[in-house]
């Protein structure tokens, strides 16, 4: 049987992650229930963090946005807040999985998950997010760009739990866009998942953020091609030039769900799109 | 109880050299079993033997079973797995057609009407078309499970998840080499079947059965999802070639068709799958010169079985965008194509067949023709295809008109004489005794719906026994679309004799002079007496001890196959129908989202609506997610996706509204004119959904599924509707 240890409260969480750094923390589960049944029991011990109040909920401030670590999809989902200011990750947060995944499944449990294919994490990057982990050490703030290192590799210590994600408020008159290509309309890992920020001053775009989902092995914010976009005007040539300049950018791979020839494809086809929109 | 679990092999093809158990390594008191422990013959008896129940000295497909544990719980048994060392030699391993030996094969058919060679040098135009279809999975919600024990007098009971208690009894009896009279095997409720629970469910219970005998325990086979599309039979793939020969009028003049199907690695039920998928290979059209060459080839796959359909999925798909390619190259419409050669009354099928009055091909593609406004609104979208703006949803429509032979094929149910029994019970009510089973096609409503009518009674004066091997006779397989229309019929004619047999003797207790009258569960006479029909029978049972009648199923005599020319009635009737199937794909991604289909079938007639309707819905949309998504991905024979996240059905959020229009031309000799309706549906939806994308994207479309990945390929590769009109105009007038 696995061991489940039930803080209710995070100082405690964070001593009983700092006495076993090998604690698996747990909050939605949607990730790990459906891991096999013979290898799910040989688990070490699970940190429960379904009580832990301090981890949940969504502050408003003057300067940022912060969600706490185990707040669900539904309720990223539905916030006002949310929606005003990042409907990119509004998007997101309604098209992962399905109702019953979105009810379960938290920001910070897709986070540390920390799959190539997780629908959240390109909004994170190009929202300059800040990902806030905290140990009994104190907290750590940590660029969300340089916290996926490798694949399922993250810059989180084991003694660290992700206490809150922190995303500033945008410019005024920036667009946010998102769009999934996955296997089905729900209950799908997406094939390639785009995100991307931007911000048109006299027909040129001022700001242009772009990161991507499914084509490397972590999330990736493609920071070359942003370089070579911003400042171009806005229109066709600027969105095609984006389209393949992403898809140049990346080296996706073909697995069970897609081929790397289509998710250059779609990459590109949908960086296009989603450049053209923009205005 | 003690739990079973199966070591499979995880190479394709290869020889074992050894099989080591190593009990230390294993959770206490586990329990292993090898094929050298097999009490008789190594093999699942169904239409030959030739599937191992256990691998002896060679494994032929990944997830053949190796070797049986047994322990306390099921995760116990899973642990046990890793105490069983296996040692192979691999060897060369086939695992697609591409690379089967064609002088090998597992069936052949052949069968020629005509004379196919003249009439294609005869022909104005000549148009050629190669299809090919791919694995499925059935997909049932309940995986495969199984118990099996023996009784305290030494009778071996299994019982679980099965569409055909008498297969499963016939696997044992041959395996165990028993006494048939010493077996019993049990249906509970079937949570879905597909065809999935026809052949494999016998390989399950002879595991289950064989750890019982060995361990003097009961034992429980269950897979999780996993091990079920590892080691389970799937719908076999197809590469179905076309060469057709068309006069100018666009009158098919020769279709020569060459139909190979992934047998997998034995024999199973493929030789029938071919038989099926050879005698639809034609579709519902009238063709003169008809030749079908069809085989079965063996590969280094998991043995493919039956799945709804049965091979008949697999030819239509290939016809339909064959007819849809000739309809192209001859510069017609899908609709007209069809309406010009659509079968008719009088007209003969390949096999000579000369069909009758309840040949609706016509009117179910009239009627979806009309509810869709098929013709206008596909050529609006092909004119709208060649001017649409960048950015604007790809809309489409696809047309598919199918059949399907309703029950066995050819001298199958001759052969069978399907019983139904009924007696009368103390209490009155009479117990009807049949082994079919509702896997949730709904026959545990329909039985009753047609024995009431039969017989005037109501549902309360009914009994069903449970599908039992020891109680009821065998009326055969559920399969084949024969439950209703073969089992119902002899149903109802069993019913009718009962209630006649008891109102006689009633009339002649009572003295009365006229007939009786049986209704809504009373009995009536002239004079106004009444009585229920419980009392009646209750009395009969009471004064001349219980009554108890059989009938079998008596195939028309004019239903007669030559199995060597295949020529003459394979089914006694056919169930018709026509899809019109809309999509919009995305301009960007071309993900396709299937939006509606209208299914129209002539099934006889609809002895419950409602639930016949909800056959087509299940059907049509298996058909197009068969189509569109779901796909069995192999590397080195290998399953990759082995999981419902990556094998793909459809949510409800990809499942189109389906408009379902049931038309009747009853079949005399069905139940109040029913024909077999459970795999029609899946004949059609496949090419109508991929003639809609070709609509909508001018993309041509010849293999399922027609996933993002392969439109994109085909795209690139210029696979367009414009090549296919260029090569046939070519070709016709070099011919010229």
């Amino acid at each position: 049987m696995t061991r489940a240890l039930t803080p209710s409260n995070l100082r405690e969480a964070l001593s009983l992650l700092g006495e076993d750094p090998g604690l698996v923390p747990m909050a939605g589960c949607t990730d790990l229930m459906v891991t096999d049944p013979v290898e799910r029991v040989e688990l070490p011990a699970v940190l429960d963090l379904t009580r832990v109040r301090e981890l949940r909920g969504i502050r408003r401030g003057k300067e940022a946005l912060e969600i706490g670590a185990t707040t669900t999809f539904s309720e990223i989902g539905s916030s006002a807040d949310v929606e005003e200011l990042f409907p990119a990750l509004a998007r997101a947060a309604r098209v992962i999985g399905g109702w019953q995944i979105q009810n379960r499944a938290t920001l910070g449990g897709n986070i540390a998950n920390a799959s190539p294919a997780g629908d959240s994490l390109p909004v994170l990057l190009v929202l300059d997010a800040t990902l806030v982990a905290a140990s009994t050490n104190g907290e750590r703030r940590i660029p969300y760009t340089e916290f996926h290192v490798g694949y399922r590799r993250t810059a989180l210590e084991p003694s660290e739990l992700i206490d809150r994600v922190s995303l500033p408020i945008p410019v005024p008159g920036s667009v946010q866009a998102f769009r999934k290509v996955g296997t089905r309309e729900a209950q799908a890992i997406s094939k390639v998942v785009v995100a991307m920020l931007g911000r048109v001053e006299e027909g040129k775009l001022a700001d242009y953020r772009l990161a991507a989902g499914s084509v490397a092995p972590t999330p990736v914010r493609l920071a070359e091609v942003e370089d070579s976009i911003r400042g171009r005007s806005v229109g066709e040539e600027t969105a095609s030039l984006a389209g393949s300049l992403a898809r140049a950018a990346v080296k996706p791979i073909d697995d069970v769900r897609s081929t790397a020839t289509y998710r250059a494809f779609a990459l590109e086809r949908v960086v296009r799109r989603l450049t053209l929109q923009l205005i | 109880m003690l739990f079973g679990a199966t070591v499979r092999s995880p190479i394709p093809h290869a020889r074992i050299d050894t099989i080591r158990w190593q009990p230390e390594k294993a959770p206490a008191g586990a329990f292993c079993l090898t094929a050298l422990d097999l009490p008789g013959p190594n093999g699942v008896l169904l239409l030959n033997d030739d599937w191992p129940i256990l691998a002896d000295n060679e494994v032929r497909h990944v997830g053949e079973p190796v070797a049986l544990v047994a322990a306390a719980s099921r995760l116990d048994a899973r642990r046990a797995l890793a105490a069983v060392e296996v040692e192979y030699t691999p060897l060369d391993s086939v695992l697609d057609l591409s690379e089967a030996d064609p002088e090998n094969p597992l069936a052949v058919i052949q069968l020629e009407h005509g004379d196919v060679e003249r009439a294609l040098g005869a022909s104005d135009v000549v148009v050629e078309g190669e299809y090919r279809t791919g694995h499925q999975e059935h997909i049932y919600i309940e995986c495969q499970a199984m118990t099996a024990w023996y009784e305290p007098d030494g009778a071996l009971v299994v019982k679980g998840s099965m569409q055909c208690p008498y297969y499963v009894h016939k696997a044992l009896v041959h395996a165990l080499e028993l006494p048939p009279e010493r077996v019993r095997a049990e249906a509970t409720v079937v949570g879905g079947g597909f065809g999935g629970k026809e052949d494999y469910p016998s390989l399950i219970a002879l595991h289950a059965a064989l750890l019982a005998k060995a361990t003097g325990r009961p034992v429980r086979i269950a897979y999780d999802r996993h091990e079920d599309i590892v080691g389970t039979t799937k719908r076999h793939p197809s590469v179905i070639r076309h060469v057709t020969g068309i006069d100018e009028q666009g009158q098919l003049m020769a279709m020569d068709v060459d139909l190979l199907l992934d047998g997998g690695s034995y024999t199973t039920l493929t030789p029938v799958v071919l038989s099926r998928a050879a005698l639809h290979a034609g579709g519902v059209y009238r063709c003169p010169n008809v030749r079908i060459r069809a085989r079965a080839l063996r590969t280094n796959t998991a043995t493919n079985g039956a799945f709804r359909g049965f091979g008949a999925p697999e030819a239509e798909f290939a016809v339909e965008r064959q007819m849809d390619r000739v309809a192209r190259a001859m510069g017609l419409d899908p609709l007209e194509i069809r309406l010009r050669n659509v079968l008719e009354e009088g007209d003969e099928l390949p096999t000579g067949q000369v069909l009758d009055d309840t040949t609706s091909a016509r009117l179910c593609l009239e009627k979806a023709a009309a509810l869709t406004d098929f013709r206008r609104r596909w050529s609006e979208l092909e004119e709208e295809r060649r001017q649409r703006a960048d950015g604007e949803p790809m809309r489409g429509l696809g047309l598919s008109a199918f059949f399907h032979g309703a029950g066995f094929t050819g001298n199958g149910e001759r052969r069978m004489r399907s019983p139904v029994k009924v007696a009368l019970r103390e209490d009155g009510r009479i117990e009807v005794f049949t082994a079919m089973i509702d896997m949730g096609q709904g026959s545990a409503v329909v039985f009753p719906q047609i024995a009431c009518e039969a017989g005037g009674l109501t549902e309360d004066d009914l009994v069903f026994a449970e599908p039992d091997t020891a109680r009821v006779p065998d009326s055969g397989p559920t399969v084949a679309s024969r439950t209703t229309m073969v089992i119902g019929r002899v149903l109802a004619e069993a019913i009718a004799e009962t209630v006649e047999l008891v109102q006689a003797w009633w009339r002649g207790t009572k003295d009365l002079e006229e007939d009786l009258t049986v209704a809504e569960g009373a009995v009536q006479s002239p004079d106004g007496s009444s009585w229920t029909w419980r009392e009646v029978a209750a009395s009969y049972v009471k004064e001349k001890g219980s009554l108890e009648v059989s009938r079998r199923y008596e195939p028309p005599a004019w239903q007669q196959l030559d199995e060597e020319t295949y020529q003459g009635v394979a089914y006694p009737t056919y169930g018709w129908g026509a899809d019109v199937v809309e999509v919009e794909v995305d301009p960007d991604t071309l993900e396709v989202k299937a939006q509606k289909v209208t299914a129209v079938c002539e099934v006889g007639k609809a002895i419950h609506p409602t639930l016949c309707a909800g056959q087509i819905e299940g059907g049509t949309l298996q058909a197009v997610s068969w189509g569109l998504m779901e796909e069995v991905k192999m590397e080195e024979g290998r399953y990759l996706n082995d999981r419902l996240a990556t094998y793909i059905i459809p949510t409800i959020g990809d499942s189109p509204e389906i408009e379902v229009h049931l038309l009747e031309q009853p079949y005399e000799g069905g139940p109040f004119g029913a024909k077999g309706v459970g795999e029609l549906p899946m004949d059609g939806g496949a090419p109508a959904a991929l003639a809609a994308v070709e609509n909508a994207t001018g993309i041509w479309a010849d293999e399922i599924p027609a996933t993002p990945e392969r439109l994109t390929a085909w795209q690139e590769a210029g696979d367009v509707v414009e090549s296919i009109a260029g090569e046939a105009t070519k070709r016709s007038s070099s011919e010229d």
